[in-house]
């Protein structure tokens, strides 16, 4: 089950570099939320720290509280675990080259010390069904790595290597954007079913997959959170002109 | 600015809308003149200008379909290009109800001449002075003129209801003045018909400007009123 | 262009290998496998020692090298990118491999051969181990750098501990490549002859232990090239011959045996 994140005065910087400034959020439990905003504009740092996958980079530094479920996730447990409970879906898909399929999806099991197989095929299986992968590549589980897949296929698989470690949260970065429109639809469809089960945020600068998905939106820029609402509302009546300009394209 | 073509397209949109409405209103304006005249030269004028408005009709209708599709347009626009569908057809429906009128003086032309208890002129000013101003609420995207026209509806309907009661007292105690009555009766409810298409564009002008959905607001209130009265009673 | 460059290239180790075929073959026996060098004077005998002495030796400084080389590799790499530690590593490592092989023989002869009051196999085990370090380190340190950062990443966000995506997953997407460098530092240290004059020495009969001396092919093809009989000039030529065809046969059997593990369709 999906869980809802509560974000408070959130700053994130890189080095001198004032990334995130005062963000506070609520995203709702068992929905899609899609923040979008130019380039730039803080939208991946913001979701990126709420798996402390920003920490990767050694100077970044964040102040603020993110509370995931109630857990707080700077203070209440390391990001090693919150990154179990919170997964993520890169921009490129990035299937482990030397692992097969197989090996792919249980690879945030293994790899973590999981060792029956007889469970390990079980949730392969599941996963593999839950990112509507399971019937293309159910015969080759084991024969074909995860890089001979085509794109589209490549980012259900790292869909459903995400998934398999059963987190509460699911974090998309563009997870379309190198997509042709036919994966693109597949993997919003996907969305869609995935709702029920994980919170979903999705980061993307397409508005109209915003628009398709996701029942919040929230809208970034330079660094702060403009607005944040229905989805339909902010495509149809935005409160705030700085939204109005950006997705009617007026910017400049 | 970018999307320079887009903006361009609106605008070339905005321009055709007002060429429709400015041949809606020379319709209304020479079916009245019509009348007065008792000249059927002027309700041919109007039969040609109804082919006018329609082959404009459906242009508009072409162009705002193809912005829909081709330019993805979003908020402020997407609300602009609906709101320019809809007058669209208030508009064509304005040059139906000339069209109307200019047929029963085409049939009044017949009859004698009546001296009827009724101002159509009085009327047909009032209307179209409402469509005037609902189409300048829509050039200077104003809500609040759009706003002033949804009262002007009330005056003009009870021009009508005040005709109507007139004529019938008219076709029972004069009857051989029936048919010039019953004509002048359905030009008055042209007319009436007219106020409110105005009233529909001053709609959705505010629609537009200000994304607020205002129709049907005194049925509405009517509904919830009788919605808490029902619960009133239940309990 | 594309075939005058090859032929330049290859053209000279053909040239060498048909040559060392010409002068040696003909002295290739069973007994030049199985047999030790019969004392001067006498006809015959083998370098079967110096094929065992020679193993020994790459065994031990295998042991020694790769795992230090390739850790030194995975700290550049992955944990101290950019550190003044690291900086200092890397230049080390540099600095070690344009160290004449000599002196590294001296070195070590001072270090072990001197204290312990012998020369032996260990010793010489670790004067090529060291020689491996550099090879070894800055091989799998490029090779770790070319693993895309979004293979890391992926890791990471599945609730992979760093140290685990570094040996699970990054280690073993570069491992084609750093068993390249293995086999790179191997086959060089595997004809190295000068540092083995002051560790491991030479001897004459069987050695397999690691505290006495040993000796080596290319230790052994010195010592038959220099000396002024012809039967030993012959072997020379053998040995050199066998040398070659060892170290190409055991690189070959590595690759082949690593590339057993490859899946279809990855690179």
């Amino acid at each position: 089950m999906g869980v809802g994140i509560e974000v408070t005065n959130l700053n994130a910087w890189y080095g001198a570099n004032h990334a995130l400034q005062e963000i506070n959020l609520n995203i709702p439990a068992n929905h899609a939320t899609a923040l979008i905003g130019p380039s730039g504009c803080g939208k991946s740092t913001f979701v990126r720290c709420l798996n402390r996958m920003h920490e990767t980079d050694p100077i970044a530094r964040v102040t603020g509280t993110v509370l995931i479920g109630n857990l707080d996730i700077y203070n209440d447990i390391t990001p090693v675990e919150i990154r179990r409970r919170v997964g993520m879906v890169f921009q490129r898909p990035n299937p482990f080259p030397t692992m097969s399929i197989y090996d792919n999806v249980a690879a945030g099991l293994k790899l973590n010390g999981y060792r029956s197989r007889h469970a390990l095929d079980e949730i392969v299986e599941r996963s593999l069904k839950n990112s509507a992968l399971w019937d293309e590549v159910k015969d080759d589980l084991k024969k074909k790595s995860g890089a001979s897949l085509s794109g589209g296929q490549q980012q259900r698989l790292c869909i459903a290597r995400a998934l398999a470690v059963d987190p509460e949260v699911l974090l998309m970065d563009e997870p379309a954007s190198a997509l042709d429109p036919v994966s693109t639809a597949k993997i919003e469809d996907l969305i869609f079913q995935l709702k029920a089960q994980y919170t979903i945020v999705i980061v993307t600068h397409n508005m109209q997959q915003a628009a398709r998905v996701a029942e919040k939106t929230g809208f970034f820029l330079n660094g702060r959170m403009v607005e944040f609402d229905l989805t339909h509302k902010i495509f149809t009546n935005p409160s705030d002109k700085r939204t109005e300009d950006y997705i009617t394209g007026r910017f400049g | 600015m970018t999307r320079i073509r887009f903006q361009q397209s609106l605008e070339e949109l905005k321009e055709q809308l007002l060429v429709m409405a400015g041949l809606a209103e020379q319709a209304i304006q020479r079916a009245i003149e019509a009348y007065r005249e008792r000249d059927l030269s002027i309700c041919d004028l109007v039969s040609e200008g109804e082919l006018a408005i329609n082959r404009l009709e459906r242009e508009i209708d072409q162009a705002a379909l193809d912005l829909l599709a081709m330019e993805q347009p979003m908020a402020g626009d997407l609300r602009f290009i609906l709101s320019v569908i809809k007058i669209n057809a208030e508009l064509e429906r304005v040059g139906n109800a000339a069209k109307s009128i200019s047929e029963r003086v085409r049939h009044m032309e017949r009859m004698a001449a009546a001296d009827l208890p009724v101002n159509i002129p009085k009327m047909a000013e009032l209307a179209s002075a409402m469509v005037r101003k609902s189409l300048q609420s829509f050039i200077e995207a104003d809500a609040d003129t759009a706003r002033s026209i949804l009262t002007m509806d009330d005056a003009v309907d009870a021009m009508n209801k005040a005709a109507f009661k007139s004529l019938i007292k008219v076709m029972e105690e004069q009857s051989h003045l029936a048919p010039q009555a019953l004509n002048a009766l359905m030009i008055s409810r042209s007319l009436e018909r007219v106020a409110d298409h105005a009233t529909n564009i001053a709609e959705d002008v505010i629609f537009w400007v200000e994304g607020a959905d205002v129709r049907h607001h005194k049925s509405l209130i009517k509904d919830t009123e009788q919605q808490d009265k029902g619960g009133a009673n239940a309990s | 262009m594309a075939v005058l460059s090859t032929v330049l290239v290859v053209a000279p180790l053909v040239a060498i290998f048909v040559y060392l075929i010409y002068k040696g073959a003909s002295s290739l026996s069973w007994a030049f496998f199985t047999e030790i060098p019969k004392p001067v004077g006498e006809v015959g005998g083998g370098m079967a020692n110096a094929i065992l002495g020679s193993a020994i030796l790459l065994a031990v400084g295998s042991l020694i090298g790769v795992p230090m080389g390739i850790s030194g590799g995975i700290f550049l790499a992955e944990f101290g990118r950019g550190t003044k530690l690291a900086n200092a590593v890397r230049f080390t490592a540099d600095v070690l491999n344009g160290v004449p092989s000599i002196v590294m023989g001296i070195a070590i002869y001072s270090l072990i051969v001197v204290p312990q009051g012998h020369f032996s196999a260990f010793s010489g085990g670790v004067v090529l181990g060291i020689m491996m370090i550099p090879t070894v380190c800055r091989t799998t340190e490029e090779m770790l750098l070319m693993v895309p950062n979004s293979v890391r990443e992926a890791a990471l966000a599945l609730g992979v501990p760093n140290w685990r995506s570094v040996l699970a997953i990054t280690v073993k997407t570069a491992s084609p490549g750093i068993i390249t460098g293995c086999m790179l530092a191997f086959a060089r240290v595997a004809g190295e002859t000068a540092p083995l004059i002051f560790t491991a020495f030479g001897n004459v009969g069987w050695n397999a232990r690691l505290n006495e001396p040993i000796t080596a092919l290319p230790l052994q093809i010195y010592v038959y090239a220099l000396s002024p009989y012809d039967d030993w000039h012959r072997l020379a030529w053998a040995g050199a011959l066998v040398l070659i065809v060892l170290i190409v046969l055991a690189v070959s059997l590595v690759r082949y045996v690593t590339s057993r593990g490859v899946l279809k369709g990855a690179s």
